[in-house]
């Protein structure tokens, strides 16, 4: 039920907005976010609600992370 | 951005895995972890994650799923939402064919009732909107993800003026539940593989008590199975270094704080409440009321309907599997009585249940 799918923001009027994955596009409200998003930010939507904005710069340095133990495992 | 695919590449999940069975090479005993979430409990099944931990690493599923930990007599008021008239009952698709005491939503509907599944709350919002003269009602059920979406509803229908919308709510909070689980000795619990989205909302620190005082540490975890085997490893190593802290392997969508807007819509809404757990029982202040100031959207205040005494289904194991200490094979009902067509339990009929899991993709 805790579902949640990240999107991309293509449209958005600062209350509501629609964002895009695969081609599927839903619109969703910003009731529950209390930061600003804008057209191409990456969004949680949960029921039609935003609940999270991704922070690129983590997703990057978890991946980074996850391809560092894959190196340490090739080595040992 | 194409993430997903890297948090699902195969040679980083192998490269995980490796980690894990190299420092659990150095542990002294097994161990034991548990997801608190139907979302992981789908992923570890659907990706066979268990099958690439070593032997001694235990994974277990907890109570995670909203629909599943909902008692029966809960299904059994929806039932009676149903059948009153004059009612739009709107849920969530998930409640449609959880088996109350004797109906479901789905047996209703085909008798006749009105019962509408939305996408969001705000569709139920638009129905009473457009049908003033009958009484929509909502089910309200959930965790800190939902939850916040039924309190924006409410939130809306009074700003709407709406007289016509109601929620039947239970929603419940996580953290709670897990404190009793963790200081349960025939679980043994180790360390918690924390909920991803919930805790988008309630943020990491909101396990800090369980990391800090009780001793066991805790993991908010993603959901693509290289985040599941991280967080794994994650904990392994925390369980190697005698260390007990709560650390965020989701930082992507996940902070310490979490979502402060999210938390002022339940804050404003909701008051905590003592909550009944399928399995485990009434738990203090583990889940959420209708605060005073909203008791008119408050469907069991202003619409109140009789419900006889609710009655489990009998052999039916949910409630052992909801707390790990059954595996949905060990249920006499698994695949034989119980099957997603013919669910007999709430854990065989939501996705996200431990036993509709393990029959779709094998234990």
């Amino acid at each position: 039920m805790c579902l949640a799918v990240p999107m991309q923001v293509i449209i958005t009027d600062g209350e509501t907005l629609v964002a895009e994955i695969d081609g599927v596009k839903r619109p969703a409200s910003l009731m529950m976010l209390g930061e600003p998003v804008t057209v191409g930010d990456y969004v949680l939507i949960h029921a039609g609600f935003a609940i999270g904005k991704l922070d690129e710069d983590e997703a990057l340095e978890t991946l980074a992370l996850m391809r560092e133990c894959l190196e340490k495992g090739r080595k040992e | 951005m194409d993430y997903a695919d890297e948090f699902r590449n195969r040679e980083i999940v192998r490269g995980l895995a490796a980690r894990i069975a190299r420092l659990a090479a150095s542990l002294e005993k097994p161990l034991t972890f548990m997801e608190v979430c139907g979302t992981h409990t789908m992923s570890i099944y659907q990706y066979g994650l268990r099958s690439l931990l070593p032997p001694e690493v235990k994974l277990i599923s907890g109570p995670g799923c909203p629909v599943c930990v909902t008692p029966v007599g809960y299904v059994d008021r929806a039932v009676a939402y149903a059948r009153r008239p004059g009612t739009i009952l709107a849920t969530f698709g998930d409640m449609l064919r959880v088996p109350g005491s004797f109906s479901s939503l789905m047996e209703e509907r085909a008798r006749g009732a009105d019962v509408r599944i939305v996408y969001s709350t705000l569709d139920a919002v638009a129905l009473a909107a457009k049908h003033p003269d009958r009484q929509v009602v909502f089910l309200g059920v959930g965790f800190e993800t939902t939850a916040p979406t039924i309190a924006g509803s409410i939130l809306t229908a009074a700003r709407q003026d709406l007289k016509n919308y109601f929620v039947v709510a239970a929603h419940k909070t996580i953290p709670v539940p897990m404190q009793v689980l963790s200081s349960d000795p025939d679980l043994g619990i180790d360390g918690y593989l924390c909920p991803a989205h919930v805790s988008t909302v309630i943020g990491g620190d909101a396990y800090r008590f369980l990391a800090e005082e009780h001793g066991v540490p805790c993991v908010v975890t993603g959901f693509e199975p290289a985040d599941i085997l991280q967080g794994l490893a994650m904990l392994v190593a925390q369980k190697v270094e005698c260390r007990s802290t709560v650390e965020i392997q989701y930082r992507r969508f996940v902070t310490r704080e979490g979502n402060r807007q999210a938390q002022k819509l339940l804050a404003e809404v909701f008051t905590p409440t003592d909550s009944a757990w399928r399995g485990i029982g009434v738990i203090p202040e583990s889940g959420l009321a209708i605060a005073e100031k909203y008791a008119a959207f408050d469907a069991e205040k202003t619409l109140p309907v009789t419900v006889e005494e609710p009655q489990e289904a009998t052999g039916c194991l949910c409630g052992e599997v909801l707390k790990g200490k059954a595996a949905p094979c060990d249920c006499p009902l698994f695949g034989t009585a119980c099957t997603p067509e013919e669910p007999v339990g709430a854990c065989m009929v939501s996705s996200e249940g431990s036993c509709a899991a393990a029959y779709k993709y094998g234990e």
